[in-house]
């Protein structure tokens, strides 16, 4: 909808057309095996396998990294990037498996390794080859990210690294992990460093990851455990004590607010391959409808439907508060709107499967393993899901903090 | 789908009135003195009286915000809707007590009329006459068909209920239902006939009536039957500049609450350090947020469609907007009594002047639940 009132420049409109071309004759068509909704659930190395040929082929064409240098695999293109996700989105593709490190690793080793690093990681980065992980959360840095106790020394060229690192997405098919750690205990923010650390030759010399199982059953995520490993100096990013400071690159883009615009394929539905697609409420008005209480549909029910358009309200809303967000003259402060959208977007998804269980009854019980379940069991899974966005890349607690102590200017909470 | 313009319209020409309502309110309408004019005496058992400041209500007629909304072919400046929005924003913001919202809402019901007394009666709402809606049965119902008042041979008779800001109007817009339909009739507030009882409301920056007519003359500005069609159509208009008004209270609400937390010292801690006061102000700000831009869009919605080819859009988002900013109203009221703590219980503490205003709008013209059972029979179908 957005793109069609925005003018593209010269460029951008022969690459778009190209993306359209491309995608045309080279969509990876309907996938063999489950593809959960996001890369961070991936679980089964099938499906794995079969995302990272659908990731090569892409940048093989080069929708992915158009606007990286080319010296570093990437495009040498100018704000064509989101040009090839529109297309990619409106061509209804699968996501790209390499999320972590596409849309955090990726800029950040831009911004702070040397050049020999960047060359050297970034075209397989991009291709899928090497699937990234990010070790950040600490048993007791969660929320206070910066309270990490994972320790580098400096031992001549190398560094010695002891720690352990849970939350860790994607570390059982990781090969490269950007590792955020202290390297001095005398000062909290200036006594982080930062590194990308290759992990999968490691394992078993100084590392070991271990699945943590999630409440719906799958796996996906770890904790990693350091003992003694040793890393090289050139992979160290930025200068010793600098690592908040890269850190901060890492999550101003995990947010959307970074320079680059990340590399997202996707759009490709559940509906497309097998069950209900849990983000919208039009799926919610589908499912009361097919769905029974009293011996009336649950779209008849006036509680039920007081409930879906109270969603459908706040979809709208989001909607409308992404356009004023651009109309500065409707505007309060600048960080007001955009702050808000990881808060409202992940609790409107968990609100929304709420509603879901409560709509489909009895039914609700019943989950992937079984073929009676309603949407396939998907809502089941997008609720339980639904609370890893809400801790998340900074907790909602945390972000109202942010919120109320950057835009409303209330007391810090600590 | 209606093209629209991504500013939702608000340029310069609206910027500006905006800001210098802005500056009028703080200059001329603080709380203080609002507070100082209309809760003078908190007497449950006073008179009922209908107190505002007429010399500021024909400052703002000679600057333009009655005649904003009135097209420029009967006699007004023909702004968009967002510009009545941004006035009604600022208007809620001050708590202003003033018959802007009912006058407005007349324009809005006018302008649908399409006939010669109806742009009549335009071209003096433009040139400052205060005027209000007399369309409510005793009820309480917002249904445009809806009307215990009759006419006759355009003489009007029956009661109508909960019109707002009565006795600051000078002329009555009023359904009334004959054989062949409802349509709307103007009356002069003074006319021979009408009677008038003032409701003894909560509100202290507006004044409620209801009106008996007994034979009263009228002039016609919409045939029967095509009244009722105009106020439908006017209706969008009415719920989104009501739920401007709202926002603007709520903002008010909002930075006051957030700035007496700041200074409150409790446990040796400004009280906006602990979460339990933090984490719902922002849940507040949310929430005007949302209907802010549900409110804009759905003005904008209006201004982008005057043929209505897309009504069924421009419906929805009004019923939104309504319904988001109903429940926000209640919402940062109760929040601003509540953590303002024992003062904010008290009638000396200015957050009651608000708190008020925001209970009467949230139900004007139909509250949160109204609008989304009219939502949910546009959007899932009716019930069975």
């Amino acid at each position: 909808m957005a793109d069609a009132d925005r003018k593209d420049t010269p460029e951008q409109a022969e690459f778009r057309t190209y993306c359209q071309d491309w995608l045309a004759h080279n969509h990876p068509g309907k996938p063999p095996v489950r593809i959960p909704l996001g890369a961070l659930e991936l679980s089964d190395p099938k499906a794995l396998t079969w995302l990272q040929a659908w990731q090569r082929s892409a940048f093989d064409a080069g929708l992915v990294g158009c606007d990286y240098p080319v010296e570093f695999g990437g495009g040498g293109r100018k704000n064509c990037q989101t040009i090839a996700n529109q297309e990619m989105q409106r061509a209804k593709t699968p996501f790209f498996p390499n999320i972590i490190g596409l849309g955090m690793a990726a800029p950040t080793v831009l911004f702070h390794a040397q050049d020999s690093v960047k060359s050297d990681l970034l075209p397989r980065l991009f291709s899928g080859e090497d699937i990234w992980c990010q070790c950040f959360s600490e048993p007791g840095a969660g929320s206070d990210l910066a309270n990490q106790q994972t320790f580098a020394e400096r031992r001549g060229d190398s560094w010695v690294i002891n720690g352990h690192k849970v939350w860790t997405s994607l570390a059982h098919f990781a090969s490269w992990m950007i590792l955020l750690c202290r390297t001095d205990k005398s000062d909290k923010y200036n006594g982080l460093s930062y590194f990308v650390v290759p992990i999968q030759t490691a394992i078993g010399k100084g590392v070991t990851v271990r699945p943590l199982i999630k409440m719906t059953g799958e796996t996906g995520f770890n904790e990693v455990i350091f003992e003694d490993l040793v890393v090289e100096d050139r992979y160290r990013l930025d200068a010793v004590g600098a690592g908040w400071k890269v850190a901060m690159t890492t999550l101003s883009h995990e947010r959307g607010a970074g320079e680059l615009v990340t590399p997202a394929a996707g759009g490709m539905t559940q509906e497309d391959t097998k069950g209900a697609n849990t983000g919208s409420p039009s799926a919610l008005i589908e499912l009361a409808k097919n769905s029974y209480r009293n011996g009336k549909t649950a779209a008849d029910d006036p509680l039920i439907r007081d409930e879906i358009v109270k969603m459908m309200i706040r979809q709208e809303a989001f909607r409308q508060n992404q356009r004023r967000a651009l109309v500065p003259q409707l505007i309060d402060h600048p960080m007001r709107i955009p702050l808000q959208n990881k808060l409202i977007g992940t609790e409107f998804n968990q609100d929304l499967a709420e509603i879901a269980y409560a709509i489909e009854g009895p039914a609700s019980s019943l989950y992937l393993n079984d073929d009676n379940a309603p949407g396939g069991g998907e809502w089941q899974l997008a609720y339980m899901n639904s609370f890893g966005v809400t801790i998340a890349a900074g907790a909602n607690e945390v972000q109202r903090n942010i919120l109320a102590e950057r835009v409303l200017g209330m007391p810090k909470s600590k | 789908m209606i093209e629209q313009p991504k500013n939702f319209g608000f340029g310069e020409d609206e910027t500006m009135l905006r800001d210098s309502a802005a500056k009028f309110f703080s200059d001329h309408c603080t709380p203080d003195k609002i507070h100082r004019q209309v809760a003078n005496n908190s007497n449950i058992h006073r008179n009922i009286e209908c107190i505002w400041d007429k010399t500021l209500w024909r400052q703002i007629a000679d600057l333009g915000w009655t005649a904003a909304c009135v097209p420029e072919s009967a006699g007004g400046i023909g702004m968009p809707l967002v510009a009545a929005v941004a006035l009604a924003e600022e208007a809620g913001r001050a708590a202003f007590p003033s018959p802007l919202i009912s006058t407005f809402n007349a324009t809005f019901v006018l302008r649908e009329c399409r006939t010669a007394n109806a742009n009549a009666a335009l071209a003096e709402i433009a040139s400052g006459k205060p005027m209000t809606l007399a369309i409510t049965n005793q009820q309480g119902s917002w249904e445009p068909s809806d009307t215990d008042v009759l006419v006759d041979n355009g003489q009007l008779s029956g009661t109508a209920w909960f019109v707002q800001d009565a006795r600051k109007a000078e002329g009555l817009i009023v359904s009334a239902r004959s054989a062949a339909g409802v349509g709307l009739y103007y009356v002069a507030a003074n006319a021979a006939g009408v009677l008038m009882t003032a409701d003894g409301i909560i509100d202290l920056t507006r004044d409620q009536a209801h009106i008996n007519f007994s034979g009263v003359n009228a002039i016609e500005v919409a045939a029967p039957g095509l009244g009722e069609i105009a106020l439908a159509h006017a209706l969008p208009a009415i719920q989104v500049v009501l739920a401007a008004d709202m926002v603007g209270a709520g903002e008010w609400l909002l930075q006051t609450t957030v700035e007496y937390t700041n200074t409150r010292i409790q446990f040796d801690r400004p009280l906006g350090f602990f979460q339990a006061v933090k984490h719902p102000l922002v849940n507040v700000m949310l929430d005007i947020d949302r209907a802010k831009s549900l409110a804009y869009s759905a003005a904008c919605a209006i201004d982008s469609d005057p043929e209505r080819k897309d009504w069924a859009t421009t419906r929805k988002l009004a019923h939104m907007a309504k319904a988001n900013a109903s429940d926000m109203a209640v919402f940062a009221s109760s929040r601003a009594v509540q953590f303002h703590g024992g003062i904010g219980f008290t009638w000396e503490c200015y957050v009651h002047l608000f708190f008020k205003r925001q209970m009467h709008n949230q139900m004007l013209f139909g509250d949160a639940k109204y609008h989304r059972a009219m939502l949910a029979d546009m959007l899932i179908g009716k019930a069975s």
